[in-house]
């Protein structure tokens, strides 16, 4: 097991351009079909995100009175190093780019910086509608945050360790029949999903930036901050996505290609699901979503740790 | 030059030079630094937001240190918690604030005479306690430049062995039964819980 290896610092650029690159495949594909349910041609929303970013070069930052700069710089700027730190401890096949001995809980405690930068977001702009949306990030982080932890403690469970690159080769191993754990750990799985749903803020289980707060942290964002945070977000539901891909869909492993093309093509497969279902789904508010998440998803997500509990200590 | 062969490239054998615990010495001292200094400054803004973060950027350093002390697992629980603590922090000393509005500018100390006296009775007896305390040698190898290797982890349980002990099954029997009482407690205070809408006795009409 641990058969990645940790490649130099440098080719952290390569991982920025395949997370841009992602990011914007992400945002055209939401755009494709907001275009189509509003019966426009799908292409023109497939350009959106060309067109935005475009737009957003070229706007002229927008400031408003006895803003909090600094935090707001804070903010825009943790957007866009979030992801990355995300996807370092992911394997792309054999190559990591920090072969992390607690690789799990570096991650989990990256989604957590996203309540900090939502909330300083939110700050920033010392405006009405922003505050709330940071505000109501944080209510809603109260609901997934646990949940989404305990899941992701059952792989990291099953696989006995905490490197992201063990997690992945135990799914191939004679130990996992070679079987992902997504197979036997479905519901850790969806409440996993549905914690990339919160913590990417967009869509209905993300109110920060919703049109019911008038955009809320995005409300006073102008020119280059906002197309960070706008890249950002993108990022992190694609940071999600290949964070599933070694814990929960069998990392590299897979027939015929090589062990980092499947990575790329089971992290793209996830987030374009991960865009579709969002469009599904009704906006719920914070207040309800942590009913849901404390009577449903957390109880679920015990349940799971326990079941997988039970077979690592049958199988030893 | 394939991919394959540049991705591949060794990187130089960093366990080969000795002067690598010293660059974890000076790391270890200037995240030091770097949490006093941050720490220090949480009473020189004039923003509970910038304060509140301020002391999140000082855990965080904290945290840091510790994982550069070998105790990879803690020192990333540190910054996880630190940073999730001071996000709702933030919201009370926002909320709690009300009498001296702290969506304004305002002063972060109070007090300054008996808080000079505390922090410097507190730091004297503290660095006393680090300089006297027989501390003990190291039981597993210094992990250095092992990659690999489990040792973090080895550091990590001799370090939850030495602090819990004998007490280490009352603790772990301990911890699901607080995690129940908070899970209790929210769903108990919850405004649009099943208490909330039909009584204590769950007989009362909807209201």
């Amino acid at each position: 097991m641990g058969d990645v290896v940790q490649v130099a610092a440098p080719w952290v650029l390569l991982a920025a351009v395949l997370l841009g690159v992602a990011a914007l495949g992400v945002t055209a594909l939401d755009g494709a079909l907001a275009a189509r349910a509003a019966g426009r041609p799908a292409s023109v929303g497939a350009q959106h995100p060309l067109v935005e970013t475009a737009r957003l070069l070229r706007q002229r930052r927008r400031t408003t009175v006895a803003a909090d700069t600094l935090l707001r710089h804070v903010a825009v700027g943790g957007f866009a190093v979030a992801p990355l730190l995300m996807v370092a401890v992911v394997p792309l096949g054999e190559w990591v780019l920090a072969d992390a001995s607690v690789g799990v809980v570096w991650f989990n405690a990256v989604d957590v910086l996203v309540w900090v930068l939502v909330w300083l977001a939110g700050w920033g702009p010392n405006a009405a509608w922003s505050l709330t949306g940071g505000y109501r990030f944080l209510a809603q982080a109260m609901a997934y945050e646990l949940p989404l932890m305990f899941s992701l403690t059952a792989p990291a469970l099953a696989a006995g360790s905490l490197r992201v690159g063990d997690v992945a080769a135990a799914q191939s191993g004679a130990a996992g029949a070679g079987l992902p754990y997504v197979v036997w750990m479905p519901v850790a799985f969806v409440v996993y999903c549905t914690g990339v749903l919160a913590f990417s803020v967009r869509g209905p289980l993300s109110p920060a930036g919703g049109p019911a707060t008038s955009g809320g942290v995005l409300a006073e964002l102008s020119g280059v901050d906002r197309l960070l945070v706008l890249a950002g977000r993108a990022g992190l539901l694609v940071a999600g996505a290949a964070f599933a891909v070694p814990l929960f869909l069998g990392g590299g492993s897979g027939p015929l290609l090589p062990g980092w093309l499947w990575v790329l093509v089971k992290t793209a497969l996830l987030a374009a699901a991960l865009v579709v279902v969002r469009r599904k789904l009704p906006d719920v508010r914070p207040d309800r979503f942590l009913a849901l998440g404390w009577s449903v998803l957390l109880p679920a997500a015990l349940l799971q740790l326990l079941l997988v509990s039970v077979v690592v200590v049958v199988r030893s | 030059m394939t991919l394959q062969s540049l991705l591949e490239t060794p990187l130089p054998d960093l366990s080969v030079l000795p002067s690598l615990s010293v660059l974890r010495g000076v790391a270890v001292t200037a995240l030091g630094v770097v949490a006093v200094v941050t720490g220090a400054l949480v009473f020189r803004v004039d923003s509970m937001a910038r304060a509140t973060y301020l002391l999140a950027a000082s855990f965080v350093a904290v945290g840091a240190a510790v994982v550069a002390l070998h105790l990879d697992y803690v020192g990333v629980v540190v910054v996880l918690m630190m940073l999730m603590e001071m996000a709702v922090m933030g919201v009370f000393m926002v909320m709690l604030m009300g009498m001296n509005p702290a969506l304004m500018p305002m002063s972060m100390v109070h007090s300054n005479r008996r808080a000079l006296v505390a922090a410097g009775a507190s730091f004297v007896v503290l660095t006393v306690g680090i300089l006297l305390v027989e501390w003990p040698t190291r039981a597993t190898a210094a992990p250095d430049g092992s990659a690999g290797s489990t040792e973090g982890g080895a550091t990590t349980y001799s370090l939850g062995d030495a602090l819990m002990g004998d007490h280490m099954l009352v603790m772990m029997v301990v911890s699901p039964v607080m995690l129940a009482t908070i899970v209790a407690g929210v769903v108990l205070a919850q405004a649009s819980g099943r208490y909330e809408r039909l009584g204590d006795d769950l007989k009362g009409a909807r209201r």
